[in-house]
């Protein structure tokens, strides 16, 4: 069965007036342990559709359905619900907590879950530990590189053990170098761990690294492909 | 749902983040319980000292006076001469809810010893007196009914006199001379220390009423007194004997129904009440005034829990995008504000308490720091809290996750 399946999915906001139709009708899915590049230029929609798949947004038409369920009309604590279950984020700007430890970090999903704190902390350990970074636990994210904040942010996105990663520009404050190991983390996590792994960039690097890339244009798809590869 | 202890973890260390912050705002709810705290126990103090000082003079007694008791100069001593030293002895004969019933009249002389003198306040009274004010004598005997029959020259002084004229001697037999009458001394009175009003009741000599109102002050009316006290048989038969001594003078004194009374009969309980309203009515006034400090720290946490709100709104988004529920921020931003007001309330409380304890120890006051007040004030800031915590945190709960996340 399809993690995700969106079908004609728009997406009009109202911006001072004026009517801003972000995503005029996308269709695809994407099945159980992909590993998903979505590109496309800012403004093309691409942002606005993460959202929807992250269950931050409700679509205005179409129906969206994540792991068999219609989110696309779930109300906004419904819709949290789903998001502590089925998905873990990883945004651009890593988005950790300041004045928390990394492990401290890593909990937090957990805790809003209901997780026992002796259970949560070895769990957060456990996804420190799969991030490589079990050594710097107790640091906090502004004595942690750029690179390793985000393997924090990815930890905590494994934490409550969500089958879907959504990530939005993991590697756009990264340095080539450090983004190459961040996304051979993801193909990791996507190869052992069989987690289905979206992500949004306008590298096409980085977007090699996924195994199906899907182009957006003007609020529309332009291409569906899987990756070549060599 | 997150649950209780973990929302009040994170919000401590929220507020540890901003320590200076965090102080200066609970600072207005710290004064503000500290002066509910400390106005209730200079309130509670001032009452127990009234009504320490009129236990001391008795609880069970009655005082009738001449006059109406009522309108300006009424109750004037020597001016209205309705009171005869008969009415004391009635009285205590027929009023069976009073124990002793004496006449008094007062004056002022000059006492003179040998090439000493020294000026005090004359009682004249019968031997009854010293019942109704429980004094005991620290020598000597007190005069008799005898005496007072024969206005005998006898007289018992107070421990100034002693100190002032006799140096501390025993006076007993000694004659001294008041108003050019000379006196023997037959009894020494305890020491009774200040009055209420700081007057020294120890500068007294106490003779029989007949002997200071013929042969003292040579008195016009030499019947007429200025009060007889008189000393219920309990406390609980207060108002009979009063009921009493008014049914007897009434009669005694000739009033027609209709007629007002030409004398007054008060009990201490109804001057303690009187003293106690008042200060009440200036202790409520301060609390309001407490009450109000306390309500704008409350103004100032909604104040700053609202740009706390604003300041974290991206971590409001992070929270919200890893699966807080509206429910979860709306929490975790009232019980910040809960333990901001109710860490400033223990702090207040605290340091009312200590504030309490300066001002009796400085001023000499009597203070007491009530457990009410300590939980009124606790519950009041506590409230304080949740009432203006409500509006900032339902504020940050509205926050859409994907407009919180964007937001540098």
């Amino acid at each position: 069965m399809d993690l995700v399946q969106v079908d004609s999915i728009r997406k009009t906001y109202c911006l001072g007036g004026v009517e801003v139709h972000a995503l005029q009708g996308v269709s695809f899915s994407i099945a159980k342990g992909e590993f998903v590049s979505i590109m496309g230029a800012s403004g093309s929609g691409k942002s606005t559709l993460l959202n929807i798949i992250g269950c931050l947004d409700n679509p205005s038409d179409g129906s969206y359905m994540l792991d068999g369920i219609d989110v696309s009309t779930l109300k906004i604590d419904r819709l949290a619900d789903i998001r502590k279950h089925t998905i873990g984020f990883v945004f651009q700007g890593f988005n950790l907590l300041p004045r928390m430890s990394a492990l401290e970090n890593v909990e937090l999903p957990m805790l809003y879950k209901g997780v026992k704190a002796s259970r949560r902390k070895k769990r957060a350990m456990e996804a420190l530990e799969k991030v490589g970074l079990e050594d710097r636990s107790f640091h906090q994210p502004h004595q942690l590189s750029g690179g390793q904040q985000q393997r924090v942010a990815i930890a905590r996105s494994l934490a409550n053990d969500a089958p879907l990663i959504l990530a939005d520009e993991p590697t756009g404050n990264l340095d080539s170098h450090t983004s190459e190991e961040v996304m051979k983390l993801f193909v990791n996590l996507n190869e052992q761990m069989g987690k289905t792994i979206i992500q949004v960039t306008h590298e096409p690097v980085m977007a090699d690294f996924g195994k199906r890339i899907i182009r957006f244009m003007d609020g529309k798809l332009l291409s569906d492909e899987l990756v070549q590869r060599a | 749902m997150m649950n209780v202890l973990e929302t009040v973890r994170i919000s401590i260390r929220a507020l540890k983040a901003n320590k200076t912050r965090s102080a200066l705002t609970m600072l207005g709810i710290v004064i503000g319980v500290m002066a509910v705290i400390i106005m209730f126990a200079v309130g509670n103090g001032a009452n127990i000292e009234i009504a320490e000082r009129f236990a001391s003079l008795g609880t069970n007694i009655l005082m009738v006076r001449p006059g109406t008791g009522r309108g300006p100069g009424s109750a004037t001593r020597g001016t209205i001469n309705t009171l005869v030293i008969g009415d004391a002895y009635a009285i205590a004969e027929h009023s069976s809810a009073v124990a002793y019933a004496a006449p008094v009249s007062y004056g002022n002389a000059q006492i003179v010893y040998g090439n000493a003198n020294y000026p005090a306040r004359v009682t004249g009274t019968t031997p009854d007196y010293f019942a109704v004010q429980d004094w005991e004598l620290a020598s000597g005997r007190v005069f008799t009914d005898q005496d007072v029959r024969g206005a005998t020259k006898v007289c018992v002084v107070g421990q100034t006199i002693l100190r002032e004229l006799f140096g501390g001697q025993d006076p007993e037999g000694k004659v001294i001379r008041v108003k050019k009458v000379p006196m023997m001394i037959i009894g020494v009175l305890e020491e009774l220390g200040e009055s209420s009003r700081g007057d020294d009741q120890d500068n007294v000599i106490i003779v029989p009423v007949s002997t200071a109102l013929r042969r003292i002050f040579s008195s016009p009316r030499p019947d007429s007194v200025a009060m007889i006290s008189v000393k219920a048989v309990s406390e609980n038969h207060l108002e009979i004997a009063q009921q009493q001594i008014e049914n007897l003078l009434t009669v005694r004194h000739r009033i027609r129904p209709g007629e007002e009374n030409d004398f007054t009969v008060r009990n201490l309980t109804q001057f303690i009440e009187s003293a106690k309203s008042a200060t009440n009515v200036m202790t409520m006034l301060l609390i309001a005034v407490a009450g109000v400090s306390l309500l704008v720290g409350g103004i100032g946490i909604m104040n700053i829990m609202l740009v706390s709100v604003t300041e974290r709104t991206r971590e409001i988004g992070i929270r919200m995008a890893i699966g807080a529920k509206r429910k979860d921020i709306q929490l975790q931003f009232l019980v910040e504000a809960l333990i901001l007001s109710m860490l400033g309330g223990i702090t207040g409380i605290v340091l009312g308490i200590g504030g309490s304890w300066v001002i009796s120890s400085g001023f000499g006051w009597t203070v007491l720091v009530s457990p009410d007040s300590i939980i009124l004030s606790f519950g009041f800031s506590a409230f304080v809290g949740i009432f203006f915590g409500y509006y900032p945190a339902w504020k940050a709960s509205l926050l859409s996750p994907i407009e919180a996340l964007r937001h540098e």
